[in-house]
């Protein structure tokens, strides 16, 4: 219920402050030698001379019920959820997010459990041999991760697998439906270049984390009743450590569903994040605003996933 | 055969600013069924005495050294297996913390289940159940068919420290060490853990080492008295004698320095001078000597030669006064 309201007021705002930009949507509707007259018919043929609340009411029915965007003769109907038109790129919005999203949701996908597969076992390997060399080489590879910019690294990747040695082709997108290797060779290098970076974090954080809980009473009570140090670790150690790392770990993976911009770009992935960049390129605001709040959503609805999870993970904080 | 004897313990924890020698020279016998109370100010070793006896010192620099025979077997030398089958069997332990002690994610019934598990490997999930169950009825915990699924943080200090002392008894272990068991509980419920302790004992056979601070506690449930001082043994009695007769100018500032009923009304409490010494820079000789009311009147001895323990009286200190002054401590000669 409060993910609804939060989504509402999210939505309102994004709405306002796209309107409150210096970019005339009008504007853009017509070649740079455009009369004051024909912007001024097409600002009321779409509705941008009416007040914004108004706008947002037409905006909010549109997601429900669809909309019909221009003028009779020259009328395009955009059927519920419609997030919008393109007049830049005379589609419907929702078409061109629901075409995008299957490709990032593919990069996400794979990104995520690449980075939690490398970053909890990294760090735990760490933990495990604190001091030793496998520690020093895991938060030496952290802290080579988080300084290297994605851009970088994306580059690098490009040039290392693909220019010199060609042992990738270049990333050329295509369904997973359509040709599931295909499908995997273009998404292996923006996996590994998302992966290696956010893994650096959790190497950090599942590093500390479980050293942190080895510390604890409890584990120390686990010991003293003879527990066997396989069993320690997984039962009480991972277990407690872990749950903050999933907590962050379901926000990270939605904050990526908005969109990866420019592993996107550098890959010629055509996702979220690529039609996100181009639309700001563009001054494209339908699409901003509708791959805005797409990127909303998707953390709302992490925050609540994420929430519910803990309750599962945590007794502690178990709603009764 | 004694059930557990120590013998000449060191525990030495490697830091950067230098070694904390945190005991020396501990020795020490435990019979079954008897209760030995291991006394002491933060720092004195108690406790790290205590998790010597099941290996549980952890660092990256911890030197153990002397004999800890249970039983005859030397528990350090053992190997991780061996010590991981007595941790929990043989000698079992009681933290000082019971809201920090018990994993916060599983319920009481699975972990004392879990503790009788570890050391019996074919018992069924439904055996396991009813030991649970039985155990939470043993410690008093009120209503253990429906408390059994509950989560530590459901219940109170008091029964949660009732909780580990169920998982601590479930295998019949020979030892129970209680590591200031009711420091962190309320005083309404520290006679409760206590008089629990002594029921469970009683029941078990278990012999008990009881690290306190706590003199009111040691007087509650022990037999006999071990003080100990900057990693130390300084004196080693009966519990009558460790009140009436202390033998070591430390017990004597001790029992000054705590209120009790037969403290006269006129009569001061007396805190003993300065603080416990840093372990590692510890003082020359005896390390009380600086505190120590009586180290002048014997010359430079006790700053340049260390006291062993030796036997006075029916007790043992480790003091250079002769006999007769050792014997008179508490008769107001100050």
């Amino acid at each position: 219920m409060f993910a609804v309201v939060l989504l509402l007021i999210v939505s309102a705002f994004t709405f306002w402050i796209f309107s409150a930009l210096p970019s005339d949507p009008a504007a853009l509707t017509c070649g740079k030698n455009c009369r004051p007259e024909v912007i001024e018919a097409n600002r009321e043929r779409l509705g941008y001379d009416k007040p914004l609340v108004e706008q947002y009411g037409a905006y909010m029915k549109g997601i429900f019920a669809g909309r019909t965007y221009g003028e009779e003769g020259a009328s395009v109907h955009c059927p519920a959820p419609s997030l919008g038109y393109s007049y830049d790129r005379h589609e419907c919005v929702t078409s061109l997010i629901a075409s995008t999203l299957p490709v990032t949701a593919s990069i996400a996908l794979g990104a995520f459990v690449l980075w939690m597969a490398i970053g909890v076992g990294l760090g735990t390997l760490a933990a495990l041999k604190r001091g030793r060399w496998q520690d020093r080489l895991a938060t030496g590879f952290s802290v080579v991760g988080v300084s290297f910019p994605t851009f970088f690294l994306g580059l690098m990747f490009i040039m290392i697998f693909v220019i010199w040695t060609g042992i990738l082709p270049f990333p050329r997108y295509t369904g997973i439906t359509e040709n599931p290797v295909d499908w995997f060779m273009a998404l292996i290098l923006p996996w590994f270049v998302l992966a290696l970076i956010s893994a650096a974090t959790y190497v950090r954080m599942t590093r500390n984390g479980i050293l942190e809980v080895m510390n604890e009473e409890f584990v120390r009570l686990g010991i003293a009743k003879g527990l066997p140090r396989k069993r320690l670790i997984v039962t009480y150690v991972m277990r407690a450590a872990l749950v903050p790392i999933v907590t962050i770990a379901g926000l990270d993976f939605a904050f990526l569903l908005g969109g990866a911009l420019v592993t996107e770009s550098i890959f010629n992935l055509p996702g979220l994040g690529k039609l996100t960049l181009a639309a700001v390129v563009n001054s494209d605001l339908p699409i901003l605003v509708a791959t805005t709040m797409v990127a909303a959503v998707f953390i709302v609805i992490a925050n609540a996933v994420v929430d519910v999870l803990y309750g599962y993970l945590d007794p502690r904080v178990r709603v009764k | 055969m004694t059930l557990l004897s120590v013998r000449d313990l060191n525990v030495t924890f490697g830091t950067p600013e230098g070694d904390v020698r945190a005991v020396q020279g501990v020795s020490f016998d435990i019979e079954p069924g008897e209760t030995v109370a291991i006394v002491g100010e933060s720092g004195s070793g108690k406790s790290v005495t205590a998790n010597s006896l099941l290996r549980l010192n952890f660092g990256a620099d911890v030197r153990i050294s002397g004999e800890i025979l249970l039983e005859g077997r030397d528990v350090l030398t053992m190997t991780e297996d061996e010590v991981r089958s007595v941790r929990g069997s043989d000698m079992a332990m009681i933290f000082q913390d019971p809201l920090t002690a018990l994993n916060p994610f599983y319920t009481v019934g699975r972990q004392i289940g879990e503790a009788y598990a570890i050391h019996h490997p074919g018992a069924t999930k439904k055996e396991l159940r009813e030991i649970a169950l039985n155990s939470l009825e043993k410690v008093g915990i009120p209503e253990p068919l429906k408390r059994v699924d509950q989560y530590p943080h459901e219940f109170s200090g008091g029964m949660r420290q009732r909780i580990v002392i169920a998982m601590a008894l479930v295998n019949n272990p020979k030892i129970l060490i209680a590591d200031e068991p009711t420091t962190a509980l309320d005083v309404t419920v520290q006679a409760q853990i206590l008089e629990l302790i002594a029921e469970m004992q009683a029941q078990h056979g278990s012999a008990v080492i009881l690290i306190t601070h706590d003199l009111g506690v040691v007087a509650e449930i022990t037999e006999r008295v071990m003080v100990m001082y900057a990693g130390r043994v300084v004196e080693s009695a009966s519990v009558e004698n460790t009140f009436a007769v202390p033998t070591h100018p430390y017990t004597r500032g001790l029992l000054k320095s705590v209120k009790s009923l037969d403290t006269a009304r006129h009569e001061r409490l007396e805190p003993i001078p300065g603080t416990p010494p840093s372990l590692i820079k510890l003082p020359s000789g005896c390390p009380f000597h600086p505190r120590c009311a009586f180290a002048d009147s014997l010359g430079g001895r006790c700053s340049s030669e260390a006291p062993e323990l030796r036997i006075v009286g029916s007790s043992r200190s480790a003091c250079h006064l002769p006999d007769e002054r050792l014997l008179g401590l508490m008769g107001g000669a100050s």
